[in-house]
């Protein structure tokens, strides 16, 4: 697989090649050619915002169907705890783990339980690693993947533990195929949701060698069917108790539940992707160095800001908050058996896909073609040329994926010296003596 | 063929919601000239830490930084109060920065400290009334 895989995808016949991607993509990954939107795909992290901004709906999330549960025998569901967080005046989860037993699958298993199991291991980690202070939460897909690509020296203060979904997947598979007797590739393991950055982490996964998760569903895409589910079980008198989690592995569906979970004060939690990167370029620099651990979300409001979701963030944190309001604390505590599932495997490796030049003397050189470029350029950043900015731009030009003259101000010059340069040919087609 | 550039960058005094503005911008060309993240680290706290000195204490001014193979010069001038007495500046935790300064979470003593623990060679010069040029070189 593409270590550069992404799950953001365009529908090309509803493209209109409009500028609203390219100004909101926080890496600059996408530009207008030939009237419709590119993404490059080593630049993307996935974080939706495209998908969000774009008026057209011309972006879209690649992931799979419901129909995926008919390649194997025993189907797991894993529900996001920002699923909880969808429905109105829901009593009990119960309703929703059922209902999706009702929708196809064969069991549940509720993925704020392993995140449970999360807290549990990053509150002892981080008590244990004063030197990797403040060390920096891995749960977002997109953040590790722009830590990745964007800030190498803070790679080594990720947290280097399991999301709770592929914690969540390899408990599942392990429950499952006790429980069935099945070999593991007829066991599917089914993940609901809230964004496309799951996708791509569950085909292309940093920290681990290889993801649990067979399949991953949208919670939008599952929604209706969900909710008429949902509808038929309510009150069923037998409603089976599938629940394993409480009040800390809810709250990982909104900003600052994953560092409420590590009970201490010390954290900070910050959520929209420009927000993230201002915090990770402090951090880089130094800025503060006193705080335990940072959490970072790259969607408004965490998970339940994701681009699959249904209900706008804030009201679903109202609603998740008031689902757990008489919960246990937690439910879920590590035992070393979970634990040896829990640690990340493998090193995640920079990759410097910003770099201009092959060694330092190209790449000077190419800085200084940037600059001169920028002075030459308007500087109204008004993305016509399919650029986000004029900078953009010169880096395209310099890259040799561009041409001056796609900037249509200096294009408009350019056809003014011709036309005056065309006036003064005489008939004859020579130049006219000035005299 | 050129081996070298020049950046230059006006800082304004007064203005916290812009020091490291050209801190930043230097940091994020390093990275796409492919400089070792470690360099960069030395260089954006190095900077930053200078940056935010001429905007506290110097009203602004102008920072040139040469970027060439080998090293990484940085020159920063102001034309500020100067400074009366550097061997002190240069004590870790020595702060002369007012109370609203410190409440903005800068002014820790660790300014002076940190740009030379990040940089190879680091020189001042300065002059009382007339201003401070810090010049610091980071080898590649």
């Amino acid at each position: 697989m593409d270590k550069f895989f992404n799950a953001v995808r365009l529908d090309e016949s509803l493209c209109k090649g409009c500028i609203n991607c390219i100004k909101r993509c926080p890496t600059e990954a996408i530009r207008v050619r030939n009237g419709k939107a590119v993404i490059t795909k080593k630049f993307c992290i996935d974080c939706g915002e495209c998908i969000r901004i774009c008026p057209h709906h011309a972006k879209l999330a690649y992931h799979d169907q419901i129909e995926i549960l008919e390649q194997y025998e025993y189907t797991v569901a894993l529900p996001a705890p920002s699923l909880y967080g969808q429905f109105n005046n829901l009593e009990d989860v119960n309703i929703i783990l059922n209902g999706l037993k009702c929708l196809g699958f064969d069991d549940v298993y509720e993925v704020s339980g392993a995140a449970e199991l999360v807290s549990d291991m990053s509150r002892k980690y981080v008590a244990e690693h004063m030197e990797q202070w403040p060390i920096i939460s891995s749960a977002c897909p997109s953040v590790v993947r722009l830590i990745r690509v964007r800030f190498p020296n803070l790679i080594d203060y990720l947290l280097p533990i399991k999301a709770p979904i592929d914690l969540a997947a390899s408990l599942a598979r392990e429950k499952a195929m006790k429980l069935t007797g099945l070999p593991s590739e007829k066991i599917g393991i089914i993940f609901i949701s809230p964004c496309p950055a799951k996708v791509s982490a569950v085909k292309t996964p940093l920290g681990i060698d290889k993801s649990e998760v067979d399949g991953v569903l949208s919670i939008k895409d599952i929604y209706p069917r969900l909710v008429s589910c949902m509808n038929a079980v309510e009150n069923r008198e037998d409603l089976e108790d599938l629940t394993i989690s409480g009040k800390i592995g809810i709250s990982w569906g909104g900003t600052g539940g994953e560092a409420d979970g590590l009970l201490t004060d010390s954290y900070l939690a910050a959520d929209g992707i420009e927000n993230v990167i201002r915090v990770l370029e402090d951090l880089e620099d130094q800025k503060f160095t006193k705080l335990q651990f940072i959490e970072l979300n790259a969607c408004h409001g965490g998970c339940v800001g994701g681009v699959l979701t249904v209900e706008n963030p804030f009201v679903a944190k109202v609603k998740l908050k008031r689902l757990r309001k008489y919960m246990p604390v937690a439910r879920k505590h590590i035992t070393s058996a979970e634990a040896f599932h829990g640690f990340w495997t493998e090193q995640v490796e920079y990759e410097p896909v910003f770099k201009l030049g092959e060694d330092m003397i190209e790449s000077i050189a190419m800085i200084a073609k940037v600059e001169e470029l920028c002075q030459k350029f308007p500087g109204l950043d008004c993305g016509s040329c399919g650029a986000p900015t004029c900078k953009a731009l010169a880096e395209d030009v310099v890259r040799g994926v561009a041409n001056e003259n796609d900037c249509i101000h200096l294009f408009r010059q350019y056809i003014h010296k011709i036309s005056d340069e065309i006036s003064m040919l005489d008939k004859t087609g020579r130049i006219q003596n000035p005299e | 063929m050129i081996n070298y550039i020049t950046l230059t960058y006006q800082v304004s005094g007064d203005d916290f919601t812009r020091a490291g503005e050209a801190s930043s911008d230097v940091k994020s060309k390093l990275k796409q000239m492919g400089v070792s993240p470690e360099m960069v680290r030395k260089v954006a706290i190095s900077m930053y830490e200078g940056e935010i000195n001429m905007v506290i204490h110097a009203h602004g001014g102008i920072i040139k930084v040469t970027i060439s193979p080998h090293e990484i010069l940085m020159v920063l001038e102001d034309q500020g109060p100067g400074i009366p007495d550097v061997e002190k500046a240069m004590q870790a935790g020595y702060s002369t920065a007012p109370e609203n300064i410190r409440s903005l979470g800068f002014g820790a003593g660790m300014g002076l400290p940190n740009m030379k623990k990040y940089t190879d060679e680091m020189d001042i010069k300065t002059k009382i009334g007339v201003g401070t040029t810090v010049t610091m070189k980071v080898k590649l």
